[in-house]
């Protein structure tokens, strides 16, 4: 034993060091653009040149927006008030909105329809979205797809009643049968629902009044953003669950199965999605029986959603692929059967894995609904092309339609892509 | 110390095993099985790496199948029909190496989602079993954590809780300490000690020879996919018969 400190190498501290303030110099603006924009001479160099590409790039196009013309009547009249100098000329976006929006033949006086419908998405979609939320709201999310059909299609209410009761009708018996077994429970509900829409489709024509309490509005006069939206909301809410099937069958056990999964997702994905959506166009309708007028809305939106259901079915497929066995094995060796396995253990965690990818072909599908104006369908790009720029009053104002496209496409795939990193990181449990 | 070794075992049959084989492709991983596991007992299984332990306890509950013989478990017979298979799972329950807990749940919904699920338990009350559970196994204060957030030892003593609230009669462990450093293990043996003393029926894969010896009733010697030697613990190691065993236990004990 020792008795002075300096002769032993043991030491205990009694007391902690109170934490003190960093020292000006290292914090501050100063110290901030210091460390990121002149940290050395090359970086200095850099940060003076992007300023000055920024500079060009603003003084180029600051100008031509805010001398931009918005009230006057074609692109002449623009001219003569610009009289010379750089502007843009909106004019053509005040003039034209509704057509922007909503397409050339949709009835004026109705607009209401498709823009109540376009609220109602909101409230549908946030219980989806935000699982925090009640899941009563989920009602609401289940009755929108009838209530928007009815608003934005009008004729008589009777077509949307009777596909919701198929669909209820179906699920009754699927909820009836699926303790035998789930195969029995599924193909039970498809074939009572397949049954009342037969039934049904033979009544609604006599039901329906003369003059239905929404005007009826053909498929062909949709057009505009309206109809990039209902593309783009329809496709990717039924290609997500075709997906997760389609993944889920090519890993299935059963032969037959498997190989129609494999050779679906493998053709699909070696045709362009124009050539789908030409045989949409002009073939499809000799897959229905003469007559039955399937609509060219309908055909589209089955060639988008086989089409995005085969990319999402391989993205997937990655995040099954992902999972340890161990997982599978934990979950068999509870006792859960496959659709509970499937449901509860593996989907969640797949699905989470694969959210960057759903998303990275969500927004793909969404801007590929542009495509749909190659088959004169008159989408918001079929509108930009055809009627707005081929008048004469507007024929030449590119820069200005083109610009509105992209802010409305950007307003969406951008809020697409926040959400999906606020839901990866709600969801990040695993903690790593 | 109560030597748990000695106590009384039943002679209501478990889990009977006869003439059981397996083979992955052309490799006869598992040959000519005979094991009859009675109610109560404890079983400690070890041998060589790749002898078959764990493929023949993931065979008992089915997650591996094998190709001749016959398994019984609880009167059930092991067949090919899914209602013997899932009945067998929801009454076996199993402990991984690599604790296999959902990394999405929290530990209280990893341990009421089997009973919720598959004995249609009322949620209310598989979260009390699952709190009496995870009272047992000494975390009930992590219940609302994710598995992420739990230590090694921590999480196989959930795996064991989550299996618990099935009610098992049997339980199933497959190297459950391997995969811990070695302040952890004592913490999950503890909990199997535990269990065995309350009259569970164990079948263990494990390397621990010090919890052989004092929980096991009987301790079985596997090579090359056989059972090459079984007998009681003191037996076992004291006077191991078979030259293989005796190899065994130089190389385990020996140093
Ligand atoms: N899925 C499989 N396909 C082919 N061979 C396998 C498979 N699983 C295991 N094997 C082989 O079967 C043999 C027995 O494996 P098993 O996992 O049962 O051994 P073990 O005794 O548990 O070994 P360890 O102590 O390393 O865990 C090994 O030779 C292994 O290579
Ligand atoms: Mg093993």
């Amino acid at each position: 034993m020792s008795d002075t400190p300096a002769q032993s190498v043991a030491f205990v501290r009694e007391t902690a060091i109170p934490p003190s303030p960093a020292p000006a110099n290292a914090s501050g603006i100063v110290k901030w653009m210091r460390d990121n924009l002149f940290a050395t001479w090359p970086n200095a160099l850099l940060t003076i040149a992007s300023i000055y590409v920024i500079y060009l790039i603003l003084a180029g196009t600051m100008p031509w927006i805010f001398n931009g013309v918005w009230n006057t009547n074609s692109l002449a009249e623009c001219r003569e008030v610009l009289d010379g100098t750089v502007g843009a000329c909106f004019s053509v976006l005040t003039e034209r909105w509704n057509q922007l929006l909503f397409g050339f033949k949709y009835p004026v006086d109705q607009y209401w329809r498709p823009l109540t419908a376009f609220l109602l998405m909101f409230a549908a979609l946030a219980p989806v979205l935000f699982f925090d939320l009640p899941r009563k709201l989920l009602i609401i999310t289940a009755l929108f797809p009838f209530v928007a059909y009815w608003l934005i299609w009008g004729g008589t209410i009777w077509t949307p009643l009777f596909a919701l009761l198929g669909f209820v009708a179906g699920y009754l018996v699927y909820a009836r049968f699926v303790t035998q077994s789930f195969a029995v429970g599924f193909f039970g509900g498809v074939f009572a629902a397949v049954v009342v829409w037969i039934v049904t489709g033979y009544i609604t024509p006599m039901l329906a009044p003369e003059q239905p309490l929404l005007e009826a509005v053909p498929s062909r006069d949709l057009g505009g953003y309206m109809l990039n939206m209902m593309l783009g909301l329809t496709c990717v809410s039924l290609s997500l669950p075709l997906g997760i099937a389609l993944a889920l069958g090519r890993q299935s056990s059963m032969p037959l199965i498997k190989w129609i999964c494999v050779i679906f997702i493998e053709f699909i994905r070696g045709v362009p999605l124009i050539t789908l959506l030409f045989v949409a166009n002009v073939m499809l309708a000799y897959f229905f029986p003469p007559g039955s007028g399937v609509d060219l809305f309908l055909r589209v939106v089955i060639m988008i959603t086989m089409f995005s259901s085969a990319y999402i079915a391989e993205v997937i497929r990655g995040g099954l692929a992902a999972l340890p066995k161990g997982q599978y094995e934990a979950a068999d060796s509870l006792g859960l059967d496959y659709p509970q396995a499937m449901r509860l253990i593996i989907l969640p965690q797949a699905l989470k894995i694969s959210i960057p990818g759903i998303v990275n072909i969500a927004v793909g599908l969404f801007k590929d609904t542009t495509l749909v104006s190659v088959i004169s369908m008159f989408d918001i790009l079929g509108m930009i092309r055809g009627p707005i720029l081929a008048s004469t009053d507007w024929n030449g104002v590119y820069w200005e339609l083109l610009g509105f496209a992209c802010v409305v496409f950007f307003v969406v795939c951008y809020s697409i892509s926040q959400y999906s990193q606020w839901l990866e990181r709600r969801l990040a449990t695993d903690h790593r | 110390m109560a030597d748990t070794a000695q106590m009384k075992v039943s002679d209501e049959v478990a889990i009977s095993i006869q003439q059981m084989n397996k083979w992955y492709g052309a490799f006869h991983v598992l040959r000519d099985i005979d094991l009859t596991v009675y109610q109560g007992e404890r079983i400690v299984i070890c041998g060589p790496s790749g002898s078959g332990k764990s493929t023949l306890i993931r065979c008992i509950n089915a997650l591996e199948e094998h190709q001749k013989g016959s398994i019984e478990v609880d009167g059930t017979l092991l067949s090919s029909d899914l209602k013997n298979i899932d009945k067998i799972r929801s009454e076996v329950g199993m402990c991984f190496q690599h604790f296999n807990l959902f990394p999405h749940l929290t530990i209280l919904e990893n341990c009421t989602l089997a009973p919720i699920w598959v004995r249609k338990t009322p949620k209310k009350e598989a979260e009390e079993t699952a709190m009496h559970f995870l009272e047992k196994v000494k975390i009930p204060d992590q219940a609302n954590k994710y598995p992420g957030q739990l230590s090694g030892g921590q999480q196989q003593r959930v795996a064991i809780a989550r299996s618990l609230c099935m009610r098992p009669r049997i339980m199933l462990f497959d190297e459950p300490t391997s995969a811990l450093d070695p302040e952890m293990i004592k913490e999950v043996l503890d909990t199997m000690i535990e269990l065995a003393e309350e009259g569970m029926t164990m079948l263990c894969v494990t390397h621990e020879m010090g919890f052989a010896r004092q929980v096991a009733n009987r301790v079985i010697f596997m090579d090359e996919g056989q059972i090459v030697e079984q007998n009681e613990p003191e037996a076992f190691f004291n006077n191991p018969q078979s030259p293989r065993t005796q190899l065994f236990l130089s190389q385990i004990l020996g140093h």
